[in-house]
């Protein structure tokens, strides 16, 4: 076995450890604001809910995901496209992440000033520090170069083997990126052209509906860009952790390409509620999101096929036999496998968010907070944690010892228990239409809002336990960096022998770029067209 | 005439269909929950 | 590309779910006037509010029969008119609302009344209240320090 790249294994893990380090600093601002909502405390002078919010948002939903995938993805395409980066990957890897690095610190500061609490939506014309958004454009852009890195060692790679089917790992990662890098041109285009001349005050208006749907055309891939690495996890990682086989090959990559296709030109399902956008092409859009499930339903099926084929061969017999022969008390399959299955409660709330007018139920409800709670904070994240367990080990040369194990069985569990009052509560409350994004008040005791209350302060329960899971992820993570020398398996799958052989047109850049690019323009050329000629300009304000 | 492909004899998934199946179950009660509350509501 | 014969039938099976989804929608939507809120262009200049007609003027006007216009502003922190507004059991009202300066939410507790609310935009909704009650009209979009204050009531009866 050969061991990771040391030079690499500096990057990877340079990416991991920041990603936690605003995990932890916004777990904080999480617990703080749970304990407000609630009613349960009152923060002392001078500190906002509305700034720990946005502290909260940008920390967990920008930063900690970006980085994380930024280093998982590196280290996978370190490993799969011969055994280390090449020198200028590796170059763009390291710039990629002092921009970030530098934006992230100067974000922070500039949130933590009180001179950007704009949430991590940023909706003008509430008008933050220009510093904000350079801030977030150099976060963006040194995502690009890692990004650039990425891209450069697959094309070097597919030069040097000529008619090799490429690694399933870094196609996936070549996809994920190639998704990033077409749908923050739209936030980059909000923020660059739009909203850093009008905070600096040169020009003095701004187009309010075209940066909320440019921001959206971000906003929506911008939740595959963290789902696409923990689906990495799902279809190459998993197979080898358990034992079994990647079900199909050709299928995993369709299932990528339908996703880069299907998850950028469905913007206005966010914006179902607002005026400016005609009802023809909210509903163009809900359809073409409804075809951005599909993929999804894939990945379900061969999900559950790799856990019955594993099973079979290990002799399970009957319908649901294979269940048992699951490595439950395996942390690296646990915690994923945790994921997956909340990210079926998960994906049938986001039907129901998509669905046109059926969103005035949920619309800026704390359903939707509940919502994303359980996507991308519990599908998502259990994964990437899941991940640890074993990235860290292979990167530094060490083992994940039974203590550890446990140690991270025990967390799975705390946030699973956590999320479970938090975004039930949150689910329910919604329904009753307590709104998200909102600090403590009970309307004058209307007995619509005092009913909310209890669901509030089950949000807080669930809020402090999820802290708990925070600080005992902080700690698995000191503990595997202090795990005994030896070596770790970097866990690729392999593909069943019944799976048949990979077509070539699914490494058809050329071809699926086209496809995804002329969707893209379909679905928001004319809408755009119509809020540029029907710009009304409205001045900023600072409402905090 | 057989496809090539029926040659091959397909795995045994019945478990993984059943799972599946439930899986859709469950998206279409939520989803058909959540109607019948924009429907009561309107 | 080959697919297992019991994930065919589970893809059909889930394409058409999907399928049925879109077309109760769509046909509610176009076809049984139940489209999302603010459906056609109206456009305001947000800094003129006040003096625009009829934000000149905000307040509750009987239009027909057991049916009302609400003009409303939104600002931050408030609604304006600012005292509740009173109707009759039955009453349809259609609510138009702009904002005076920054993005708001506007929503009413137990109804499918929720709509962003866009400076420079004109947002319609229409809702027919046939239960008695006081109805909570809240800000659901945070729109600065005193977002969560930001409610009036309605009331039915």
């Amino acid at each position: 076995m050969k061991s990771f790249d040391r030079s690499d294994s500096k990057l990877v893990l340079a990416h991991v450890l920041f990603a936690f380090a605003a995990l932890f600093i916004g777990g904080v601002a999480g617990l703080l604001q749970s304990m407000v909502k609630s009613g349960s405390i009152e923060l002392p002078a001078n500190i906002g809910y509305y700034e720990l919010l946005t502290a909260h948002g940008v920390l967990m939903a920008l930063i900690f995901t970006t980085y994380f995938i930024v280093g998982f993805l590196y280290s996978g395409v370190s490993h799969t496209l011969g055994g280390k980066l090449l020198p200028v990957s590796r170059k763009l890897g390291w710039y990629g992440y002092a921009l970030m690095s530098v934006g992230t610190v100067m974000g922070v500061i500039v949130i933590l000033l009180g001179k950007a609490s704009v949430l991590y939506t940023f909706y003008a014309p509430m008008k933050a520090s220009p510093w904000f958004y350079i801030a977030l454009a150099l976060v963006v852009v040194g995502s690009w170069l890692s990004g650039f890195g990425i891209f450069y060692q697959y094309i070097r790679w597919k030069k040097g083997n000529k008619g090799k089917l490429s690694p399933l790992f870094a196609y996936m990662s070549v996809v994920t990126m190639l998704l990033w890098q077409i749908c923050t041109i739209g936030v980059a285009i909000e923020v660059v052209v739009q909203l850093i001349p009008w905070s600096f005050g040169w020009v003095d208006t701004v187009n309010v509906v075209l940066s909320r749907t440019l921001f959206w055309y971000f906003g929506h891939p911008l939740v595959y860009f963290w789902l696409l690495p923990a689906y990495i996890c799902w279809y190459v990682v998993i197979p080898k952790v358990i034992g079994g086989k990647i079900f199909s090959d050709s299928l995993a990559r369709l299932s990528f390409m339908l996703f880069l296709l299907f998850s950028i030109p469905v913007g206005f399902h966010h914006q179902l509620m607002e005026p400016g956008i005609s009802p023809f092409w909210k509903y163009l859009q809900v359809v073409l999101t409804f075809m951005v499930i599909i993929p999804s339903l894939m990945t379900a099926f061969s999900m559950f096929a790799t856990f019955e084929l594993y099973g079979r061969s290990k002799g399970a017999k009957g319908t649901f036999g294979w269940v048992k022969k699951l490595p439950w008390k395996d942390v690296r399959f646990f915690a994923p496998f945790m994921g997956m299955l909340i990210f079926i409660p998960a994906g049938a709330g986001g039907i129901i968010n998509a669905s046109n007018q059926m969103n005035a139920v949920v619309h800026n409800t704390l359903w939707v907070t509940g919502h994303f709670h359980i996507t991308v904070a519990t599908s998502v994240a259990l994964t990437f944690f899941g991940i640890l367990y074993w990235l860290i080990p292979a990167i530094t040369g060490r083992v994940l010892t039974p203590r550890m194990n446990k140690l991270g069985m025990i967390q799975t569990i705390i946030w699973c228990v956590g999320m479970f009052f938090m975004s039930g509560a949150m689910h329910i409350v919604g329904l009753f239409g307590s709104p998200r994004r909102t600090a403590y008040n009970t309307y004058n005791d209307h007995p619509d809002a005092v009913l909310w209350m209890p669901y509030h302060v089950a949000m807080a329960i669930g809020g402090s336990i999820l802290f708990i899971g925070v600080i005992l992820i902080v700690y698995n993570i000191i503990g595997l960096l202090r795990a005994p020398r030896g070596e770790t398996e970097y866990p690729i799958g392999e593909v069943s022998e019944a799976s048949e052989k990979t077509p070539a047109f699914l490494e058809r850049w050329g071809l699926w770029i086209g496809i995804a690019v002329a969707l893209i323009v379909f679905a928001y050329t004319l809408p755009l067209v119509d809020m540029i000629m029907n710009n009304v300009p409205s001045p900023g304000y600072v409402t905090w | 005439m057989p496809k090539p492909e029926d040659k091959k004899e397909e795995p045994a998934l019945k478990g993984t269909f059943a799972s599946v199946m439930l899986l859709g179950a469950f998206i279409i009660l939520t989803w058909i929950g959540v109607f019948a509350l924009f429907m009561a509501r309107n | 590309m080959h697919l297992h014969r019991l994930e065919k039938t589970w893809l059909k099976f889930g394409i058409s779910m999907l399928a049925v989804f879109l077309i109760v929608l769509g046909v509610m939507a176009f076809s049984m006037g139940m489209k999302p809120p603010s459906e056609h262009h109206h456009t305001v200049d947000p800094t003129k509010v006040a003096e625009t007609a009829p934000f000149d003027n905000p307040g509750l006007n009987q239009i027909g029969k057991n049916h009302y216009e609400a003009v409303m502003t939104a600002y931050a922190f408030g609604f304006e008119p600012a005292v509740p507004l009173e109707v009759p059991v039955g009453s349809k009202v259609d609510f138009i609302v702009t904002s005076s300066d920054v993005v708001h939410g506007f929503a009413i507790v137990g109804t499918n009344v929720n709509m962003m609310i866009v400076p420079g935009e004109v947002s319609h909704v229409t809702h027919t209240f046939d239960k008695p009650g006081e109805y909570l009209i809240l800000c659901n979009e945070y729109c600065g320090t005193g977002h969560e204050f930001m409610a009036i009531t309605i009331v039915v009866q």
